[in-house]
């Protein structure tokens, strides 16, 4: 069957924006073809900074004919309805036309068959429309065209297509159509330095091997294959590793038709840069990978470009290029190191009480006075020395005004450590400028400094109490603040670190510290109860059943976050057994038939029952087991020994299910039937020791 | 390029250079302008751009236009940054369907030779929030260094561009630092003399550099400054308001020109100001805004005389 061969042929297409838009040119092209009864074998899509290219195989040559069925008016009709219906159908005569038998009165029914077009001329008909509103985040007018109004926007000026359909072994035809003057044809440009001239192609296979000659790689990921591949060779021969990094070659990959890697150097001095300064200015201004020395572990003096031409010079002038502008970057970045070293960390503090923080949060300086304030509580709770927790905290937002930290926001924290080090401050106190920020997402370090558990802990829960003073939490898509991320943290921070902490006595202190408090009333339980969504996202990701995490938080006073995931963790194991699953069965039934009585009677049947009103062994037996359960589950809680109440409820299993069996809940004498009530509601009770059962799913 | 005589080859001399560029463009059929007589931050501000981008009327000029970054000066210390510097500027309206490569030849008219240097067009949005004006385009670099931007107008003055224009700007002194092989922009040959003829760019602009940082951070009058931002303002609205002219069915403006000016003028005072480092955080926003408002207001005008309005 025939293949589809486009090509959308502009001027530069953004690196960020390559990926999606060949992405959505397939999506789109083949989700019309398929709504035009069009069902195809396969449909790959490319892009490289001046095209975007699409292949479809396997489409049919023609849409399949299509029969409808329409109704028509009631026989006997009035004629105007029955010359209305003709012409609506195109039938001669009512003889063209079934009749269906309907009990509400017999009508006429028209078989229309539309014949199916040929698929080019379906194509001619829809890849204008998609070209014309094809989704790109940005998009802008060109030319002289662009006087009138209703002319095409495209990333950047359009100049060509090519649309091809046909099989294998024949000439394929053109499909013809134009967008604003462009004529779809079947001719494109090669590499725009090494091969500059029109090619003309038929299909796909042709259309990529010819590219491939004019120098230019379709593929974007044959493209970063290539630029690793040669980097790491370079690299390599030369005694050193690339330094990997995935996102710079997507992007390189974006910016290149025909790559060619080339290796430069820069003088040795500036080595004495941390390494992470001297990739971020080779990275984010010039696009270009670092290299390390095996031997060291550390960066070397050498960087890895990747043009886009075969240069005649064998790239000299290139390499030589590049490393004026590293040179020129590099001396600024020193020259910003060397500068923020002379100031001491403190004497940048008073800056921040120019600096606002947020208008109803107050300045930067007053939020750090809060966060030490709030380390020195936290920092006893988690193992912490108070001075070291105080002093970290006073310091870890410092490197913000730093030169380094300006022009780089991404070292923010690390710079602050390494700042903090280089004027002698204690070990712990310098690693929580850098790892306070931490754990950034879920898959993030979590530190286990007590110091930098102290800040980070501090710095979250002020963000978190104080956006929500303020009212400014998280809606649906939007969280601005990483509200999210901050309580993952705080999430994080405890349990990796089995920490307890009563996090709502915390939050409240935070609260008490705000220029602006919010309801206090309010404010806890919220709280509390976006940690609990948190917790039940992380858990979900992690394949943990989330549910069980509102029959925990459920149980009401649950501000101990290990606690409430050590509870979740057993209760999970307990429900994945037998005996899980059925008393979890059984307390559910007690639970409806409770909800129904209790509706009926308008009452809640709560209270001990009365043992006298048990006449049969199995309610003896369950009272009982109630009464053991109750003791030795209530006991294990009290010594957190979730695992040990977890067992005991498991004896209470096999009381329930013969309740269930033998007893008859709603006996004809009240009394019995209340008391029998009071029983069932007992077991809720019990179960309530480690979960409040209903909340659990299944 | 050989029948040049060798002080005034591109590669050898910054005024060579200029006039290298003026002869390409001059040949693409761009009226060549002297530099506007007033200060100003980059080349766009420039009436034969920011007016002429307007309107539906064909225009396609080039012209060199100093411009004043007062919060850049360093004092002459620094290799390549400067508080006054030389922008090359282009617009083409329409925009020609083969403006990249005109562009690209406009490279190689000034030695830079596509087949040893890696040029590319690197994504830029550019946006000006005092001219009310964006455009898709890019930053070229050649072999890593950023030397030139190109944007296809898409608003200027608040007024949709219709037809676009593309503008390119260049960066003449590190462009030419590139080509004559130098790191610091003092040591530029300027006249591609030798020996006792030659003239260096720190023998034109090395003291000019000193004074002015000197008076753009330390010394620039800013009561005077603010009031001069004030009258600015004022002016340009006086003259607004006076120039509308209502005839016929069609309402015109019949002093675009001096307005915008005055607009002009505003927005170099609020850099100065800036610079002395006197305009808070705050207050920083509503200046633009205001700057903004006048440039609007002269597109709005510019598009009711003969030279911006339809046929």
């Amino acid at each position: 069957m025939p293949d589809l061969l486009l090509e959308l042929f502009s001027e530069e297409i953004p690196a960020r924006m390559q990926a999606k838009a060949a992405d959505d040119l397939r999506r789109m092209v083949t989700d019309k073809l398929v709504a035009e009864g069009l069902v195809y074998e396969g449909a790959k899509a490319f892009a490289t900074p001046r095209r975007l290219a699409l292949t479809v195989h396997g489409i049919p040559t023609r849409q399949p004919d299509l029969k409808t069925e329409r109704r028509g008016p009631k026989m006997g009709a009035p004629d105007a309805a029955v010359q209305g219906f003709l012409k609506a159908t195109g039938l001669k005569s009512l003889d063209e036309a079934k009749i269906q038998k309907d009990p509400k009165g017999d009508f006429y029914i028209a078989l229309i068959e539309k014949p199916g077009r040929a698929t080019l001329d379906v194509l001619a008909e829809i890849l204008p429309v998609i070209i014309r509103t094809f989704p790109w985040p940005k998009s802008m007018r060109w030319g002289a065209r662009s006087a009138k109004s209703g002319s095409l926007s495209w990333v950047r000026p359009l100049h060509s297509i090519i649309a091809t359909f046909g099989p294998e072994t024949e000439e394929p035809d053109v499909v013809k159509f134009s967008v604003d003057g462009i004529e779809a044809g079947q001719t494109t440009l090669g590499h725009r330095f090494m091969a500059p001239s029109t090619i003309s192609v038929r299909r796909f296979e042709d259309y990529e091997a010819k590219l491939k000659a004019a120098k230019v790689v379709l593929d974007p990921q044959a493209r970063k294959d290539i630029i690793l591949d040669d980097a790491k060779e370079l690299a390599f021969a030369q005694g050193f590793d690339l330094v990997e990094d995935q996102a710079l070659a997507d992007e390189v990959a974006g910016l290149v038709e025909w790559p060619v890697a080339l290796m430069g150097s820069f003088d040795k001095e500036f080595l004495s840069i941390p390494d992470e300064v001297i990739r971020a200015t080779i990275r984010n201004n010039q696009k270009c990978f670092v290299v390390s020395d095996p031997k060291t572990g550390k960066l070397t003096n050498k960087f890895i470009l990747t043009a886009n031409i075969e240069a005649t010079d064998g790239g000299k002038t290139i390499v030589a290029g590049n490393e004026r502008v590293i040179r020129a970057r590099l001396s600024d970045a020193k020259f910003f190191y060397d500068t923020d070293l002379k100031t001491k960390l403190e004497a940048r503090l008073p800056k921040f009480d120019q600096i606002v923080f947020h208008e109803k949060l107050g300045t930067q300086a007053e939020r750090i006075k809060r966060i030490e304030r709030l380390a020195a509580e936290i920092a006893p709770l988690v193992g912490a020395d108070v001075g070291k927790a105080t002093r970290a905290a006073h310091l870890a937002k410092a490197d913000l005004l730093t030169e380094v930290v300006g022009e780089f926001p991404e070292l923010q924290g690390l710079m602050g450590k390494y700042y903090a080090q280089a004027q002698g401050e204690d070990a712990s106190v310098a690693a929580a400028s850098e790892d306070h920020y931490k754990p950034q997402g879920p898959g993030d370090r979590v530190p286990t400094d007590p110091v930098s558990i102290a800040v980070a802990l501090a710095d979250k829960t002020d963000t978190l109490v104080g956006f929500w003073a303020i009212d400014e939490k998280p809606t649906g898509s939007k969280d601005p603040y990483a509200l999210r991320r901050a309580a993952l943290g705080v999430i994080r921070l405890i349990v990796d670190n089995a920490l307890r902490l009563p996090i709502l006595n915390v939050a409240k202190s935070a609260m008490a510290g705000l220029p602006q408090k919010g309801d206090a009333q309010k404010l806890p339980g919220d709280l509390l109860s976006f940690f609990a969504d948190r917790l039940k996202v992380q858990l979900r990701d992690q394949g943990a059943r989330h549910d069980l995490v509102d029959a925990v938080f459920s149980l009401g006073g649950q501000d101990d976050l290990l606690i409430v995931v050590r509870r979740v963790e057993a209760l999970g194991k307990f429900l994945d057994t037998d005996d899980g699953k059925n008393l979890l069965a059984g307390t559910k039934r007690a639970s409806n038939i409770l909800s129904i009585e209790e509706k009926k009677d308008t009452r809640a049947f709560e209270g001990a029952p009365d043992p006298r009103l048990y006449n049969l062994p199995e309610e003896k037996a369950l009272a009982s087991a109630i009464d053991q359960v109750k003791r030795e589950a209530g006991n294990a809680v009290a010594r957190e020994d979730f695992a040990t109440a977890m067992s005991a409820m498991a004896k209470l299993r096999p009381a329930v299910d013969a309740f269930f069996d033998k007893v008859k809940v709603n006996d004809d004498e009240p009394k019995v039937r209340e008391n029998r009530l009071k029983l069932l509601n007992e077991i809720r009770a019990a179960t309530r020791a480690v979960a409040d059962f209903s909340k659990i799913e299944g | 390029m050989d029948a040049l005589p060798a002080h005034m080859r591109p590669e050898r001399s910054f005024q060579g250079f200029i006039l290298a560029l003026q002869r390409f463009w001059a040949e693409q059929g761009c009226v060549i302008l002297q530099p506007y007589d007033m200060e100003m931050g980059a080349g766009t501000f420039h009436p034969a751009t920011t007016l002429r981008a307007l309107g539906p009327k064909r225009w396609n000029a080039a012209y060199v236009q100093p411009s004043r970054r007062p919060k850049d000066g360093r004092y002459g210390e620094n290799p390549n940054r400067l508080q006054h510097y030389y922008q090359f500027q282009v617009i083409m309206k329409p925009s020609p369907p083969d403006l990249q490569e005109l562009y690209l030849k406009s490279l190689a008219a000034i030695g830079i030779d596509s087949s040893v240097h890696d040029i590319r067009f690197v994504e830029d949005d550019w946006e000006s929030p005092t001219l009310g004006a964006w455009g898709l385009g890019w930053e070229c670099w050649c072999d890593g260094m950023e030397v030139s931007q190109f944007t296809y107008f898409q608003q200027v003055a608040g007024v949709e561009c219709a037809p676009v224009a593309g503008e390119l700007t260049y960066g003449l002194e590190r462009l030419a630092m590139y080509v004559q092989g130098v790191d610091r922009v003092y040591d530029l040959n300027f006249n591609g003399r030798d020996g006792a003829d030659k003239v260096t760019y720190g023998d034109v602009f090395l003291q000019a550099e000193q004074e002015y940082s000197r008076h753009n951070f330390e010394y620039a009058d800013t009561a005077m400054l603010f009031e001069q931002f004030r009258m600015a303002e004022d002016a340009c609205r006086k003259y607004l308001a006076a120039g509308w002219k209502e005839g016929g069915n069609q309402r015109e403006h019949l002093m675009a020109l001096p307005a915008y000016d005055q607009c002009i003028k505003a927005s170099h005072v609020f850099n100065l100001l800036d610079a002395r480092g006197v305009i808070s955080v705050t207050e920083r926003q509503s200046y633009i805004m205001r700057v903004r408002e006048l440039a609007k207001a002269c597109g709005e005008a510019w598009v009711h005389t003969e030279a911006g309005r339809a046929v």
